[in-house]
């Protein structure tokens, strides 16, 4: 007992020295005048003690009514209702305007007055005047109001029902009433702060922040005890400068993709639609290029090189080697037209045109924003990030591009995935990816994979070789990590959210 | 989407139980459940494969796939009888150039089904039909009909005849003015000196395709027995594949289908509905490679079979309503659902290749730990914008240039031409946030450029609250961090943009080239954005840095 009180003495700050002499005040304010503290500090230390069970903190809610702005006036000069009176008693029937400019009260005041006077029935309104119809023992006696104002400051517990229903038609009256919640606080010390103030407070040398002159001069700390803390106490927050989560997200992806030998593809936002969709043997009255599904840009953009041009147009109407194509008459016109990209597939368009057949196999990726024109709600944006993938190999087949999803979901921590059939006008056979969610008890769509048509590769690259390729979301991925349920919260930027943010740990 | 939904209990009676296996195979066939209800079960149908947008359509490929008749379904086709003919007038030929139609005869109809057959008619006017621009398809009952049928196209002022939902005749012209049906599709029609027509041999007008029918022939009912079926647009080939979708669907309900002989004045003579099953190569070798599988000829007899082919001397025997199957992978698809996804095991191959960041990205994450080191918070703001933010609230001339998007469905109507209004506009809405508060965005912007639309990576910083000097601070230890060869340089601008106060602004030049501006943004801005505290910003172009980082 003895080693615990001497832990207490040794951990009292300077403040709470300074404060616990005058607790018997039991007023902050008091204390604060004997302490030379300012409140805030004092109600720290306070608070402080009572962690350290030096003392007992009590707290009382009060409701106080008080005179508000007009209410001070009308003690003193009268209410107006009082004034009116005076002017009626002298002229007993006055026109109603010639009484509102007589009186001297405002508009507002000499509305309230009339109601006031006509409601105890002291005044009876005719033909636009007002007749005096009170006794004059009637007038002279004080009013319940004129009593209530006058015995103000009240509490709000101790008022009878009388003053209550006074109370209220006050209280409808502008700032003649005010109600002020007063909180008060109880202080009493505690057995062991009793015993700690016999014992006398004597820790006057105790080491408070150790400063630079301190260390210059060791008698100046050599044998003297450091003021202990209370190192368990919660502090006040700080935060720190950091990563978007979602790029935190997707260069966590990056490193998945790289580690699995991928390259990274980047390009425009804003594509011509030959790269968006002709490239990628969607017909060019597919419905998803019609203006509700994609955002056009009201400009177009030359072609690129020729020959591909004219081999991308052949696919669409006569098909490749072994394909019927689409039959129909392709506009170049209409593949002028530019977009902003609805998938990263179009990178991976833009790459196979690129790709030589010695760089072969190869793998690339690309994680970035898409844009689709739709109305926001919790699961749809007109902005969104994709993360997309191509392996070009002769040898590739279906069973890989499964491997390959697996895998990079798995590393994006989604345990139970299945591969069900899909549909994309680019890729034959097609997937979907669904992932078991067992709170929803459901399978839900993660994104879409397949292998290119052969409309797709032939064109582009020059032969009939498998391409895996697939460009689910990305969004959702980062959602489920952070457990936001909004997709609109992704791009919020609300400072607060942010700095709370988790840091991206997965391994 | 395409959804298709039909009676649970019609389904456990003609296909299985549908218990949790069942669930779990029915989306393993490419049809994933949308719905499941008390009642009822909706399922998806992709827009590859129309010919499952009926329960008669789905049912006949479900029970295939699930083994119990598999193989091509054979349909009786019956010879066209007399007068069953179909005269195509020449003058159609540039307003409407294609028809393919039929007879269905012998149905017993009920509400599910007239609703069935109405359903699957709306879906391929909404799917195949592209919204009936390239198909529209009409059914009739016969017994209100003289054959031979005559399609031709007429002015719009001598067409005239009740159409359905109205009681009064009224002109083809009057038709698209004041019918619904004809307000909304009226733009198919638009330009055209004549509209097509079907007609009887009578001379009673049947319908004005793709409009509408005539009241007097276009309803089938319960009463119904025999139809007359046809499908008008653009594609012959599409035309007679979503005939054959139809006709097989009725088949299925019980009708007999019986041919029409189409009479072109402009190709040559035809027969329809024709389902003669189209013939494609497909090799064992190129399925199991796709595939990574390694199934025998039997085997893939089977599964095709499962799929509703027939297979025989290595070739493909596919059903007349399939519009899907272009080139050998689309059978090879249908090999991998026969054969079961879920038996498919995934396998990462052995491939060499080495992986790698593209470079930029590198570099932009190391901005991005330069700058979250002096304590800033990343922001990510979309690519769209709007006029009020990027023009009105930074103070710009009324008639700046915004590069603009059509037909938003949002207040996000234009590209954003710079970071600054944004992450003015995030400021704004965080206010009642702790400060200080500083943020950077890194991203890219756009600019017009000779006509054309070039994107632009930048770096934007802001502080609030904050002024010149911590700015220009911040930005001078970035570039010290980044140690290039050249160094910055700071000089007043003759043209700052408007948003900050003249004399507290810096023009910022690397290698001579002016990279952007640090500045204290002017009160009448921040009040703009309602931000009460005193903001510094400053916003840079990359490409330079890239230059000199990425060699």
């Amino acid at each position: 007992m003895a080693e615990n009180i001497n832990k207490i003495l040794e951990s009292l700050s300077p403040n709470e020295q300074r404060i616990l002499p005058h607790l018997e005040e039991k007023n902050v304010t008091e204390i604060c005048k004997k302490s030379n503290l300012d409140k805030v500090s004092v109600i720290r230390s306070l608070e402080y003690l009572k962690n350290k069970g030096l003392i007992k903190i009590s707290r009382k809610q009060r409701k106080i009514i008080d005179v508000g702005v007009n209410g001070a006036l009308y003690r003193r000069k009268g209410l107006p209702e009082r004034r009116l009176l005076a002017l009626l008693e002298e002229k007993r029937i006055i026109k109603i305007e010639d009484a509102e400019k007589q009186s001297g009260l405002s508009e507002e005041e000499f509305r309230a007055s009339l109601g006031a006077l006509k409601k105890k029935a002291f005044i009876e309104l005719k033909n636009g005047k007002i007749i005096l119809g009170a006794k004059k023992e009637e007038i002279s006696k004080k009013s319940p109001e004129e009593l209530f104002i006058e015995s103000l400051p009240m509490e709000y517990g101790s008022l009878s029902e009388k003053q209550q229903h006074t109370l209220e038609s006050l209280k409808n009256r502008k700032g003649i009433i005010e109600l002020i919640d007063e909180k008060t606080m109880g202080i009493e010390l505690t057995s062991l702060g009793k015993e700690i103030m016999a014992l006398g407070l004597k820790n006057k040398d105790l080491i408070e922040q150790i400063t630079p002159e301190m260390l210059k001069k060791e008698p100046l700390w050599k044998g003297k005890k450091f003021r202990r803390y209370e190192v368990s106490l919660p502090l006040s927050r700080i935060s720190g400068g950091k990563r978007h989560f979602v790029n935190q997200a997707a260069d966590y992806a990056r490193t998945v993709w790289t580690q699995m030998g991928f390259k990274e593809m980047s390009g425009d936002l804003v594509v011509s639609s030959f790269w968006n969709f002709d490239a990628l043997f969607t017909a060019q009255d597919h419905p998803v290029r019609e203006m509700q599904d994609t955002f056009f840009l009201e400009k177009k953009e030359e072609l690129p090189d020729k020959k591909i041009v004219k081999s991308v147009k052949e696919a669409h109407e006569t098909g490749v080697p072994g394909s019927t194509g689409w039959r129909y008459k392709w506009d170049e016109e209409e593949a002028k037209r530019l977009v902003l990209r609805t998938h990263t597939t179009v990178l991976s368009a833009q790459t196979l045109a690129k790709l030589k057949q010695e760089e072969l196999p190869a793998k690339f990726f690309a994680i970035g924003k898409c844009f689709r024109n739709e109305t926001v709600d919790w699961s749809h944006g007109f902005e969104f990030n994709q993360t997309e993938g191509i392996v070009i190999d002769s040898k590739a087949n279906f069973r890989h591009l499964l491997g390959y999803l697996k895998a990079f979901f798995t590393k994006m921590g989604f345990e139970k995935i299945r591969f069900r059939p899909g549909y994309f006008p680019y890729t034959e056979p097609s997937v979907e990816i669904d992932c078991w969610y067992p709170e929803k008890k459901a399978w839900l769509e993660l994104g879409g994979a397949g292998i290119f048509r052969p409309e797709v590769v032939i064109p582009l690259l020059g032969k009939n070789v498998p391409v895996l390729a697939w460009g689910p979301g990305f969004d959702r991925m980062v959602m489920d990590y952070y457990n936001i349920k909004d997709l609109r919260e992704l791009y919020k930027n609300d400072i607060n959210q942010l700095r709370k943010m988790k840091f991206w740990l997965k391994t | 989407m395409a959804i298709v939904t039909f009676s649970k209990k019609q389904f456990e009676k003609d296909i299985g139980t549908f218990d949790e296996q069942m669930k779990n195979k029915i989306p393993m066939f490419g049809t994933p459940i949308e719905r499941e209800e008390k009642d009822e079960i909706s399922i998806e149908v992709f827009p590859n494969r129309p010919d499952l947008l009926s329960y008669h359509g789905f049912k006949r490929s479900f029970l295939a796939f699930l083994g119990k008749k598999t193989g091509l379904v054979n349909y009786k086709i019956n010879k066209p009888e007399e007068n069953y003919g179909v005269i195509v007038d020449s003058s159609v030929k540039d307003i409407r150039p294609y028809t393919a139609c039929a007879i269905v005869r012998g149905l017993q109809l009920d509400d599910e089904k007239i609703k069935e057959i109405i359903d699957i008619q709306e879906r391929l006017h909404m799917t195949v039909g592209r919204r009936r621009k390239r198909a529209a398809i009409g059914i009739y009952p016969l017994e209100k009909i003289e054959l031979p049928i005559t399609f031709k196209a007429v002015e719009p002022d001598k067409i005239r005849f009740i159409p359905l939902e109205m009681d009064k005749e009224i002109s083809g012209l009057e038709i698209l003015q004041r019918h619904s049906a004809g307000k909304k599709y009226s733009h198919l029609l638009a330009g055209k000196i004549k509209f097509p027509i079907f007609t009887d041999s009578k001379g009673q007008i049947l319908s004005m395709p793709p409009v509408i029918n005539s009241k007097l022939t276009g309803k089938i009912t319960q009463e119904t027995r025999d139809v007359f079926i046809e499908c008008s647009g653009f594609d012959f080939e599409i035309l007679k594949t979503c005939l054959n979708i139809i006709v097989t669907c009725m088949a299925d309900m019980g009708g007999k289908i019986y041919q029409m002989e189409l009479r072109y004045g402009y190709i040559k003579k035809e027969k329809t509905p024709d389902l003669t099953p189209r013939k494609m190569k497909l090799s064992l070798e190129n399925a199991n490679g796709l595939l990574g599988t390694n199934i025998n000829e039997k085997q893939l007899k089977q599964l095709l079979e499962k799929m509703g082919y027939n297979y025989k001397n290595k070739t493909a025997e596919i059903p007349a309503w399939r519009t899907d199957i272009l080139h050998e992978v689309d059978l090879i698809e249908d090999v991998a659902i026969a054969y079961g996804y879920e038996n498919l095991s995934p396998e990462i191959p052995d491939i060499s290749t080495i992986g790698g960041e593209d470079s930029r990205e590198t570099i932009k994450r190391k901005f991005s730990e330069i700058l979250s080191g002096l304590g800033m918070i990343e922001v990510s703001n979309y690519h769209l914008t709007n006029k009020t933010d990027q023009i009105e609230k930074m103070g710009l001339p009324e008639k700046t240039i915004l590069t603009s998007i059509r037909d938003s469905k949002t207040e996000y109507n234009a590209l954003r031409q710079n970071l600054s209004h944004f992450l003015l506009k995030n400021l704004s809405e965080n206010v009642d946030s702790e400060y200080p508060q500083k943020i950077f965005e890194i991203g890219k912007v756009f600019q017009i450029v000779s006509e054309k639309v070039t994107e632009e990576e930048m770096l934007a910083c802001a502080f609030a609250p904050g002024n010149f000097t911590d700015v220009k601070q911040a930005l001078e230890y970035f570039f010290r961090m980044l140690a290039l060869d050249s160094e910055i340089s700071f000089s007043e601008p003759k043209n700052p943009p408007h948003w900050f106060i003249e004399g507290r602004t810096a023009e910022i030049y690397l290698n001579e080239k002016n990279l952007g501006f640090v500045g204290e943004i002017h009160p009448k801005i921040l009040k703009n954005w309602r931000i009460k505290m005193p903001v510094a910003l400053l916003e840079i172009e990359l490409e330079e840095v890239f230059k000199m980082l990425i060699r």
